[in-house]
C-alpha cells in the first residue's frame, strides 16, 4: 500500500506541537533571557524528572487507571539512594558501616521502590479496587516509610558519582536530560513496537473485550504499575542526585504534574488513548509556562491559575474530540 | 364505552433499517390476564415500550380508557396507571427495600422533607396486601433475585394500576414463588386490573391466562381464548413460517469427536450440559433467551468458573482457567455482545485483528506481518473499510463482525464457537459469514453455533442441541428438525 503525506491529517495528528512551537516563539519574543542556554538547559533539567514520571504514569492513565503514589515513590527513592550513598569521610553518616558503589546502591533503592509498583498493580489486578484509592493508599505508606526511615531528617554529602547524574554533563548535554529522553524511548518502543503495548492499549479501550481475546489482563496490568513505579524510584534516584541530598519531603504533588503534563499530552482519561510524542509535548508545554511566567515575573499564585487552566482547557478539547466521533 | 380498557390498532414501529412492528393489534379487557407469546425478536417487547412511552409508534392508535394515548416518557404512563415490570430489574441495590419501592414519588411531610414514617408504614401495609415477606428496612443488594423481583412487582401494584404488564416475571422465580406471583395475579383480577403477561413458558399461559395474542416477525398473528386452543397449536402459530432464506450448507465428512463436554455446572444459568462436538460438523445450539447457551460457551472457553462436570478436548481431559488457555489450545470463541466483549472501538482495524496472537510478531512488533495478516482477511471475509488504519468503531454491524470474525481465524482455531453471529447486520454479509462457517466446516473444523433465529440454526446446523434453563432440552439430528420440535423443547417441554 502505498502511503501518502497527508498534511492536514498530520497537522491534526500533531496540534499539540505546533501549540508548543507557537508558545516557544511567543516566549522567546517575550523575553531575552528564555533563549539562553543556561535557561533551557534548566528547563529540561527540571522537567526531566517529571517527565520521567509521566512516561511511566501515562501507562496507568492509559489502562484507565491512575497512579497517585510516584511523588512518595520519589521521596521514598531519595532517601535509601543517599542513605547508602553517603561520602566515606562524612562524620555522621547515617549509615555508618556501609559503603556500597553508586551503582549497587541504585539498584537496591529502585528494587525496594518497585516493590510499591508490584502492591499497587497487584491491588488494582486482583483485588478490583479502584486505582485512585490503591495508589493513594501507597502514596501514604511510601511517604511515611521516608519519614520513618530518615526521621525526617534530610540525608546531605552525597558521593560524587551519584550527584554526576543529576547535575554533570556529557556532551554539554545535562546527564539528567539524556537519562529522560532514554526512558521517553524506551516507553514509546514498549507502547508501539511490543506486545505489551498493545495488550495495554486494548486493555484501555476495552477490558473485557481484551480479555475475550486471551490476554492476561491482571498480568499485564501488574507490570504497567510496576513500570510506572520504577521509573518514580529513577526520578528519585535523580533528584538526590541534583540537590545532593535525600529527603523525605522531596517530591511533594509531582504526580500531580506528571498527570498534568500526561493528560495535556493527549492521553485519555478514558483509556485506550496515548502517544509518547504528546506526552512529551505536554512535558514541555507545561515546562515553558511555568518558566515564562517566572521570567516576565507573574505572580506565582497566578501561574497555578494558569496551569490549571491549561489542564481543563486540554481534558474539554480531548473530549470534544472525542464526542465529534462518536 | 367499549369491553376494552386497552385497544392498539394499526400499530407500526420502524427503527434505522427494520420495521420491528407492522400493523399489529392488541386490545385487553379489564379484570383478563391477556399472554402476548412469540419467540425472541418477534415484537413483543418492542409494542409494550411504544405502549409505555419508551419508544413512540410511526403510526397507529393506541386508546386507552376511552381515551387516545401517545406517552412521551414512563412516568406519565405509570401516573396515568400503567405500569410495567421488566424482564431486567434496576434496582438501586444501596438503598432499602422502602426507599426502592417509592423511588422517585416519596410521601412528603412538607414540601421539603420526605415522610420517612408514613413511607415505611404503607410498604408494611403493600406486603401484608401481596403477602409478601420481605423486610422492608433490608438493603436491596442483599434480596435474591425472586425477592427483588417480588418488590418490582409489589412496587407496580402500588400505583393502583389499571394495567401490569409484565414481561418474563418468572424467568428467576422458584416454583413456590411462582404460585405466590399468580396468587397476586388473580388478585388483581379480582380488583378488575387488566394484566399483559409475556411468557415463553407454555404451562404458565394455560394455566394464569384468559387470551393469548401471538407475534411472529413483528407481525400479528392471532388471538384466541386459552381455553380453545391446544399447545401444538400455539407452536404452530409462533413458528409457522416458511424457511425461505437459502442457506449455503454444504454437506461434509464428519469425522472424530474433538469436544465432549459433560455435566458441565458453571452458575445459575449453566445446570447440567453434556453434548459432543465431532470435525466437520456445524452444531447449532437452539434456547430462548435465558436459556443459557453463551453461558455454557463462556464457560468452555474460560470466561466462568466452571463448578463441576468435565470437557475433553481431542481425547484428553482439559481444564481452561482463562481465554488464553482455549485460545493456545485451538478453541475460540466469538463473542454476541460486539460492542461491550468483541471490539475494542478506539483502536484500528489491524489492532483489532491482529489482538489475539500478538505472541507471534515478536519484539519489536512485526508491523509487516501485521499489515499483510490483517489484508488477508479483510480480502478473504471482504470487510469494506477504506484502510486497516479506520477506527473499528466507525464500521457498520457487519464490517465490526468480519473484523472480529478475522481474529478469531487468526488463531488458527480447530473448535470455533460462534455466539450469534449474524445478530444485527445486513442480509449480504449474514450470508457471506453463512457461507464461511460451511466452508470452514469442510475444511474439517468443528463449529459450534449459538443462534435465535430459527432459519439460520435450522439451515446451517448438522446437529442442533437445545437448552432450557441452564439444562439441554433435547439433540436432535439434521433429519429430524422441525421448528415444532425445537420449540417445545426449547420451552421446556420434554418426551
Amino acid at each position: 500500500m502505498k502511503k501518502e503525506f497527508d498534511a492536514k491529517r498530520f497537522m491534526k495528528d500533531n496540534t499539540i506541537w505546533v501549540i508548543f512551537i507557537a508558545l516557544f516563539i511567543v516566549s522567546a519574543i517575550a523575553n531575552r533571557n528564555f533563549l539562553t542556554k543556561a535557561n533551557i538547559s534548566s528547563v529540561l533539567m527540571t522537567e526531566s524528572i517529571i517527565g520521567i514520571l509521566a512516561v511511566g504514569i501515562m501507562w496507568c492513565i492509559l489502562s484507565r487507571g491512575i497512579d497517585l503514589s510516584p511523588g512518595a515513590i520519589v521521596a521514598l527513592s531519595s532517601c535509601i539512594v543517599a542513605s547508602l550513598s553517603q561520602r566515606p569521610e562524612y562524620v555522621a553518616k547515617m549509615l555508618p558501616g556501609v559503603n556500597l558503589p553508586v551503582p549497587v546502591a541504585i539498584l537496591i533503592t529502585v528494587v525496594i521502590c518497585t516493590i510499591f509498583g508490584i502492591i499497587n498493580g497487584a491491588l488494582i489486578a486482583y483485588t478490583k479496587i479502584p486505582a485512585f484509592i490503591a495508589t493513594l493508599g501507597t502514596q501514604l505508606i511510601a511517604r511515611a516509610a521516608a519519614q520513618l526511615y530518615t526521621n525526617a531528617y534530610p540525608i546531605p554529602e552525597l558521593k560524587p558519582t551519584l550527584k554526576f547524574l543529576g547535575q554533570g554533563n556529557i556532551a554539554s548535554i545535562p546527564v539528567i536530560v539524556i537519562i529522560f529522553i532514554c526512558f521517553a524511548a524506551v516507553s514509546g518502543f514498549m507502547l508501539t513496537q511490543t506486545r505489551f503495548g498493545k495488550n495495554v492499549f486494548a486493555i484501555g479501550g476495552n477490558d473485557q473485550a481484551a480479555r475475550v481475546a486471551g490476554i492476561r489482563v491482571e498480568k499485564n496490568l501488574v507490570f504497567v504499575y510496576v513500570w510506572s513505579a520504577f521509573c518514580a524510584s529513577v526520578g528519585g534516584v535523580l533528584l538526590a542526585a541534583r540537590s545532593g541530598s535525600g529527603n523525605s519531603a522531596a517530591g511533594l504533588n509531582y504526580e500531580l504534574d506528571a498527570i498534568a503534563a500526561a493528560t495535556v499530552g493527549g492521553t485519555s482519561h478514558t483509556g485506550g488513548v496515548c502517544r509518547i510524542s504528546g506526552v512529551i509535548a505536554g512535558i514541555l508545554i507545561l515546562g515553558v509556562v511555568k518558566n515564562i511566567m517566572l521570567l516576565v515575573g507573574i505572580n506565582p499564585y497566578w501561574q497555578q491559575v494558569v496551569k490549571g487552566l491549561i489542564i481543563i482547557g486540554s481534558v474539554v478539547l480531548d473530549m470534544r474530540k472525542n464526542l465529534r466521533k462518536d | 364505552m367499549s369491553e376494552y380498557i386497552l385497544e392498539m390498532t394499526g400499530i407500526n414501529k420502524e427503527f434505522p433499517g427494520v420495521k420491528a412492528l407492522q400493523d399489529v393489534q392488541f386490545n385487553l379487557k379489564p379484570g383478563e390476564v391477556h399472554a402476548l407469546m412469540g419467540e425472541n425478536g418477534a415484537g413483543k417487547s418492542t409494542l409494550m415500550k411504544c405502549l409505555i412511552g419508551i419508544y413512540h409508534r410511526n403510526s397507529g392508535t393506541i386508546i386507552y380508557d376511552g381515551q387516545e394515548i401517545d406517552y412521551g416518557t414512563t412516568s406519565e404512563a405509570l401516573n396515568n396507571g400503567l405500569s410495567m415490570i421488566h424482564q431486567e430489574l434496576s434496582p438501586v441495590p444501596e438503598r432499602t427495600v422502602t426507599e426502592n419501592v417509592w423511588l422517585g414519588r416519596q410521601p412528603m411531610k412538607n414540601k421539603l422533607m420526605v415522610d420517612h414514617r408514613k413511607m415505611r408504614e404503607d410498604t408494611v401495609k403493600l406486603f401484608e396486601q401481596l403477602n409478601v415477606v420481605i423486610n422492608p428496612d433490608e438493603k436491596m443488594k442483599y434480596l435474591t433475585v425472586s425477592q427483588m423481583q417480588m418488590v418490582e412487582i409489589a412496587k407496580a401494584v402500588s400505583y393502583n394500576s389499571k394495567i401490569v404488564i409484565m414481561d418474563e416475571p418468572t424467568s428467576s422465580l422458584t416454583e413456590s414463588e411462582v404460585s405466590h406471583l399468580f396468587d397476586i395475579i388473580r388478585m388483581l383480577k379480582e380488583q378488575n386490573v387488566g394484566v399483559i403477561y409475556i411468557s415463553h413458558k407454555m404451562e404458565e399461559i394455560f394455566q394464569i391466562c384468559d387470551r393469548v395474542t401471538v407475534m411472529r416477525d413483528g407481525q400479528y398473528v392471532s388471538t384466541d381464548n386459552v381455553s380453545d386452543i391446544t399447545m401444538d397449536q400455539l407452536i404452530t402459530k409462533m413458528v409457522g413460517r416458511e424457511l425461505t432464506d437459502l442457506f449455503p450448507k454444504t454437506e461434509c465428512e464428519i469425522g472424530e469427536v474433538v469436544l465432549e463436554v459433560k455435566d458441565l455446572k458453571a452458575g445459575r444459568m449453566v445446570k447440567n450440559v453434556s453434548f459432543d462436538l465431532r470435525r466437520g460438523e456445524i452444531l447449532g445450539f437452539a434456547g430462548l433467551v435465558g436459556a443459557g447457551r453463551t453461558e455454557t460457551m463462556e464457560a468452555i472457553f474460560g470466561l466462568r468458573k466452571i463448578e463441576s462436570g468435565s470437557i475433553k478436548y481431542k481425547g484428553q481431559e482439559i481444564h481452561i482457567k482463562c481465554p488464553d488457555d482455549a485460545i493456545k489450545l485451538g478453541i475460540d470463541y466469538l463473542t454476541e455482545d460486539r460492542r461491550a466483549k468483541g471490539i475494542v472501538g478506539i483502536r484500528n482495524i489491524r489492532d483489532n485483528t491482529v489482538l489475539s496472537c500478538l505472541s507471534r510478531y515478536g519484539t519489536p512488533l512485526n508491523q509487516a506481518r501485521m499489515r499483510a495478516d490483517t489484508q488477508e482477511y479483510i480480502d478473504k471475509l471482504s470487510t469494506k473499510t477504506p484502510s486497516q488504519e479506520e477506527e473499528i468503531k466507525n464500521l457498520s454491524g457487519g464490517n465490526q463482525q468480519k473484523v472480529l470474525l478475522g481474529r478469531v481465524l487468526l488463531t488458527g482455531p480447530d473448535v470455533l464457537i460462534v455466539d450469534e453471529p449474524t445478530r444485527g447486520i445486513d442480509v449480504g454479509a449474514k450470508s457471506e459469514i453463512h457461507a464461511l462457517l460451511s466452508q470452514l466446516a469442510g475444511e474439517g473444523k468443528a463449529v459450534i453455533m449459538i443462534s435465535s433465529e430459527m432459519p439460520e440454526i435450522m439451515g446451517m446446523s448438522d446437529r442442533l442441541v437445545v437448552m432450557h434453563e441452564g439444562d439441554v432440552t433435547g439433540i436432535i439430528d439434521r433429519s429430524e428438525f422441525s421448528q415444532e420440535l425445537i420449540m417445545k423443547f426449547a420451552t421446556g417441554v420434554t418426551e
